[in-house]
């Protein structure tokens, strides 16, 4: 639904008077970032999958542009223009057209020009304080909205890298369990693939100079890879260097050499990632799981408690709300707590993609790749205006 | 001759042209200029009511796409490209037998720790922990290349479009592995590229098509069966 009526668009107009109310109040200040934004920086950030549901166009100056397909990159540039050295805490808000390409062309829930509102904070270094102020407020403004009924999902990435980490795992599979974490179809391809101590593919020639390259320190095995390439008449083209290849075929020989991933580890991950359940219930689930594997999350899981209590204690009713190790998983920038507001009482069905009404989460590695020189503390939240409205309509 | 009922785009220019022409006159239906030489209409000699537009194999897309022609003879690969939802806009009606291109993923052959798809992922992040950047798949294959991508759980990459040369970028520099058509691999061997051992996109040929949004009137759909029936024939003995 684009606001083609004028009803429509003054129901939308009278809707985000009333969120940016809530947002500016609680100290956003209201931005307004160019809509037309470099592509580059969106296809490198997020990838082809939101590229092609991306508007692009080449201007007639050569330059590659794109409608922006959210405002959490526009808004996170605007931040590091106005704060080159990403030092100073920033809380921003706003209200404004988003585009992305729908397959069907656009219609009903799925509108392919819809409008975001929503708040960004950057540099709190208070993670804990700054994750709950972005909950609580995006919550706050649904429901000044309006909207009664909705029940609020929560995940966790970081929780699920240290559960990695106190895993006994060589470091290379760790690297590619946290990598693969974003595509979990690949992802239990990997783990069945450890488990199983499946052999790496490749030629006999190539598994043999592999082996010859264990143990090896990294100039040496340069000099062996860059010797079988001149036996075979293969030049070196393209950009990935020497290095890289014989670091990939290093470890082509340790998976040669390694024990496959031992069953109980893969099983533990297999549960974990199982986990959905109301916030503290799934915290004793995760501990339990931890303990039966003699795991220590204590530190984590102390912290993921003390998060949702305070949250309850904030006025939240977590009762009708799930915490899933799995959600979370489909947008690669966000490196901490995730969270969604869905619209309908629990068990009202499962509306899709329309009944979510706002998303959110942590992103502390977005404003280092888009050019700040570290990583910069970041949360935010959007709301789907639209479906927000429609939920609101639809429930009166 | 009255007005034409049935119109088909035909390939303009080049091999596909040729070799559509070829098909057309083996099934007893040589394809026949109208007006000048040079013009873009013709008529099929033997069957009246059919209308022959000559145009690019990528606008026949279009026209079928669009209704404005009944059918037409094209590449599998450029109707798979272009038609995101494809079954409902044409209908496959033969395989001619002609146009075979593969079209492949492949990458620099000294990349020899690298030999499938689910790989080039590793490669990815390795990239860009290194470059600080992402893949570059360069191919005109835009929408081919992303659903094959996404279905091998490949994701850190970037296109690049490429509309020419595409096997020369990674040598170049402008990209790292490229996704193209190749019917030999020669072109591919000379410039030094090896294809994926799953890394095989579509086997492509040319096809005659269907439009699902073409005016389908009963003289059109029997001048239709008529013509694939000679077709099929035509393809069948020679295969």
């Amino acid at each position: 639904m684009t606001a083609e009526s004028a009803r429509e668009f003054e129901a939308l107009e009278t809707q985000a008077a009333t969120l940016l109310d809530n947002f500016r109040r609680a100290g956003y200040e209201q931005v307004a970032p160019s809509i037309l934004q470099p592509a580059d920086i969106f296809l490198d950030e997020v990838g082809e999958q939101i590229r092609s549901r991306t508007y692009v166009f080449t201007d007639l100056a050569g330059e590659e542009l794109c409608l922006r397909p959210d405002l959490t990159v526009p808004v996170s540039r605007l931040y590091l223009e106005r704060h080159p050295a990403a030092d100073v805490e920033a809380r921003y808000c706003y209200n404004g057209p988003a585009f992305r390409f729908q397959p069907g062309g656009g219609r009903g829930a799925h509108p392919r020009e819809f409008r975001q509102a929503g708040i960004e904070c950057f540099g709190a270094k208070d993670r804990d304080g700054a994750d709950r102020e972005v909950v609580l407020l995006a919550v706050e403004a649904v429901r000044s909205a309006g909207l009664k009924d909705f029940r609020l999902r929560f995940g966790d990435i970081a929780l699920f890298y240290t559960l990695l980490d106190e895993l006994d795992l060589p470091e290379r599979w760790r690297l590619k369990l946290r990598h693969y974490f974003w595509r979990p179809p690949a992802f239990h391809a990997l783990l069945s693939r450890l488990a199983k101590g499946e052999r790496p593919n490749g030629d006999g020639d190539v598994i043999a100079l592999a082996e010859t390259l264990h143990g090896q320190d990294p100039e040496r095995a340069e000099e062996l890879v860059a010797a079988y390439l001149e036996t075979k008449h293969l030049p070196l083209t393209g950009n990935r260097t020497l290095g890289e290849i014989a670091a990939r075929l290093a470890d082509h020989a340790a998976d040669l050499r390694a024990d496959p991933l031992p069953k109980e580890v893969a099983t533990v991950i297999d549960y974990y990632l199982a986990v959905a359940a109301p916030p503290l219930a799934a915290a004793d689930r995760i501990a339990m799981i931890a303990k039966a594997a003699g795991l220590d999350l204590g530190p984590a899981l102390h912290a993921h408690v003390r998060r949702f209590e305070r949250l309850a204690a904030s006025g939240l009713d977590l009762g009708t709300a799930t915490f899933a190790t799995e959600f979370g998983r489909s947008l690669e920038y966000y490196s901490g707590l995730v969270f969604q507001i869905e619209a309908g009482a629990k068990g009202t069905g499962a509306q899709g993609e329309a009944g979510q009404v706002a998303g959110g989460g942590r992103y502390d590695g977005l404003l280092a790749r888009l050019g700040a020189r570290a990583p910069v503390p970041a949360i935010g939240s959007a709301i789907h205006t639209e479906r927000l409205l429609a939920a609101v309509m639809g429930a009166s | 001759m009255g007005a034409p009922k049935l119109s088909i785009a035909v390939p303009s220019k080049g091999r596909l042209k040729d070799q559509a022409a070829e098909l057309f006159a083996r099934a007893g239906l040589p394809l026949r200029m109208v007006g000048h030489e040079r013009g873009y209409r013709g008529a099929l000699s033997g069957l009246d009511g059919v209308e022959i537009v000559f145009l690019s194999a990528a606008e026949i897309v279009h026209q079928l796409k669009g209704g404005r022609v009944h059918l037409g003879v094209t590449g599998e690969d450029l109707v798979r490209e272009t038609l995101p939802d494809v079954n409902a806009a044409v209908a496959f009606l033969a395989p001619l037998g002609f146009g075979r291109a593969d079209v492949v993923v492949a990458v620099p052959d000294c990349w020899i720790d690298v030999a499938r798809m689910e790989e080039l992922d590793d490669v990815a992040a390795q990239f860009a922990r290194q470059h600080g950047r992402p893949l570059r798949v360069a191919t005109k294959y835009m929408n081919l290349t992303r659903r094959f991508f996404a279905a091998a759980g490949v994701a850190g990459y970037r296109i690049v479009e490429s509309v020419g040369a595409t096997e020369g970028t990674p040598a170049a520099g402008t990209a790292e592995l490229i996704v193209d058509i190749t019917t030999t691999g020669t072109t591919l061997r000379a410039n030094h590229l090896k294809v994926l051992q799953d890394g095989l996109i579509l086997r492509s040929q040319a096809h005659l098509l269907a439009s699902r949004a073409a005016a389908w009137s009963l003289e059109a759909t029997k001048l239709r069966d008529i013509i694939v029936e000679r077709l099929l024939t035509q393809t069948a003995s020679r295969s």
